[in-house]
């Protein structure tokens, strides 16, 4: 069996757990999960669901309120297990600018490191390649405001790059973005885990960004009500429509078509399509 | 309007000015400044005026973005000009109406005091035009490094200072989109008597505090994912280092501060 880097073992968060007992729903109900090293995981599910909390409790940002997060073997509990943890799990989230702290985008990327303590010439070598790596060094010198969404969201990304954790929690990162730079942040998330082997959680509510993964997990109401690959997962239409989910298009037109379920790929569905129409292309 | 906002902003350009230490800038600014208050007659204000003068002329700032940066304090020109005027009395009289005298003494204080203005906003905005806010903090941080012995958070203050100067302009960026929102729901911002139009500026502000807010605590959020813990240990990607440019810098303003003090002595006061 592969490493595992996150662990979550029957986890359960309660928001203002303290104050009340356990008044409010939960918004993560005892949720098992387990992130191996070097994989892609989508966690998809519409809002409300949980899966923005579920990421914020693996890089201890939140400690389960019942359950036990471990990461690499370090549980989440305290400032100080937190702190490693966040060096090994980096995390973009949605609003591109409300991650940004400096105002010119290499300090930006420099900024992860700093805190880290690195050698300033070591910084200097990490920034170059993490802005190269999303593309982006030809603005290293611009000021983030200027930019366009994508691209802010890229040097998000290279600032997480430049701490070189092994792996990286997307918490819907192209929510807020136009379909261009959904592209551009898209095929960047994917280059990290091919090339560089970085552990990807990818939180969406698109699938046809979960359809990317290796592993699409769906949750509902705090729960994991299925996983598997893509393909598996979306061959279950009826369950995916039950919790209020769309099916990425192609899967959506096989299955009405009678052509068979889990189809994916445009390119897979093009063959069955013409294939069904006698191959009359 | 808003957007017309140009003082704390970069004017990105490879001149002497932009290439000097922050630290140095930083402490030449203050130093001038000083003895610009210093200055007793026109003849010592004039070397102020004359360093001015060169600094911009270095800087590679066009002179219409330094101008731009006067306008804001046209008003406080204008007030202080007239103020002095007709308060400040003493020497030959110009001319006199009912109880009002304009002296001599008034119009020289009061020339004497807008060159002054205009020379302390011209000197601090180059500062901010020709330095980055990120070398800017970094600079204070370091300048004000030895008040850490008395329990002063300077790293904090100087962090604070980059936040606010980085979220400045996603804050006007808001601010436009609410205002267009409320007008597209039928707010009249533009009418109306003084206290019509500040009661107008209620929902416009609720947002923005609420936004504000949030955005506060989504940047804390994603500060702590960065493993960002405070000042102490924490490394710069940026190493300040002390050149002769900077010496020279610092050599021409000395000069120029003694000079000051020279006229002063040898010159008879105006102000």
């Amino acid at each position: 069996m592969q490493e595992k880097i996150i662990e979550l073992k029957n986890v359960t968060f309660v928001y203002d757990a303290d104050e009340e007992g356990k008044t409010n729903k939960p918004a993560v109900n005892d949720v098992s999960l387990d992130i191996y090293k070097g994989e892609f995981v989508a966690v998809l599910g519409h809002n409300g669901c949980g899966k923005s909390t579920l990421a914020k409790l693996c890089n201890a940002i939140y400690e389960p309120t019942e359950g036990a997060v471990t990461v690499k073997g370090i549980p989440s509990e305290g400032e100080e297990n937190g702190d490693k943890i966040r060096r090994i799990v980096g995390m973009v989230f949605q609003n591109p600018d409300n991650q940004i702290v400096a105002t010119i985008v290499e300090d930006d990327v420099a900024f992860g490191p700093e805190n880290l303590g690195v050698e300033p010439k070591e910084i200097r070598r990490r920034v170059d390649e993490a802005l190269k790596s999303v593309n982006m060094y030809d603005m290293r010198e611009r000021e983030p405001h200027k930019l366009s969404g994508g691209q802010k969201q890229r040097v998000a990304i290279a600032g997480v790059i430049a701490m070189q954790t092994e792996s990286i929690i997307f918490d819907e990162p192209t929510a807020m973005l136009d379909p261009s730079g959904r592209k551009e942040v898209m095929a960047a998330i994917q280059r990290l885990n091919k090339e560089m082997g970085i552990t990807i959680v990818l939180i969406t509510h698109f699938m046809d960004e979960a359809v990317k993964a290796d592993r699409v997990v769906v949750m509902d109401k705090g729960s994991i009500i299925e996983q598997g690959t893509p393909r598996e997962v979306f061959s279950k239409i009826d369950l995916l429509r039950e919790h209020g989910l769309d099916v990425p298009q192609s899967a959506e037109l096989c299955h009405s078509l009678g052509l068979g379920d889990g189809v994916i790929g445009m390119d897979e569905c093009v063959d069955k399509v013409c294939a069904m129409l006698g191959g009359a292309v | 309007m808003i957007s017309d906002i140009t003082f704390g902003q970069y004017y990105p350009s490879k001149s002497v000015l932009h290439k000097a230490d922050p630290r140095m800038k930083l402490l030449l600014t203050f130093v001038t400044i000083i003895f610009l208050f210093v200055c007793k007659n026109f003849l010592s204000l004039a070397v102020m005026a004359f360093i001015t003068v060169l600094a911009v002329a270095v800087s590679g700032v066009p002179l219409k973005t330094i101008l731009k940066s006067i306008r804001p304090v046209l008003i406080i020109l204008v007030f202080t000009a007239a103020l002095n005027i007709f308060y400040t009395k003493g020497g030959e009289v110009y001319y006199e109406i009912w109880k009002i005298q304009i002296t001599e003494k008034g119009v020289n204080t009061a020339i004497f005091t807008i060159i002054r203005i205009v020379i302390l906003v011209v000197l601090s905005s180059l500062l901010t035009y020709t330095t980055t806010p990120t070398d800017l903090t970094t600079g204070l941080e370091r300048l004000l490094s030895p008040l850490n012995v008395l329990h002063i958070k300077v790293h904090t203050l100087a962090m604070m200072m980059t936040l606010a100067l980085r979220f400045i302009p996603t804050l006007v960026e808001e601010i436009e989109r609410i205002m267009n929102a409320q007008k597209a729901r039928g707010a009249d911002l533009e009418t109306g008597s003084l206290v019509q139009r500040a009661k107008a500026l209620i929902p416009i502000f609720v947002p923005l505090m609420v936004s504000s807010f949030r955005r506060a605590y989504e940047l804390a959020f994603a500060m702590t994912c960065r493993c960002y813990t405070g000042g102490e240990g924490r490394t710069r990607m940026k190493q300040m280092k002390l050149s002769v440019r900077d010496f020279v810098l610092l050599f021409i303003c000395l000069t120029a501060c003694a000079g000051v003090i020279v006229l002063n002595i040898f010159f008879e006061a105006v102000i």
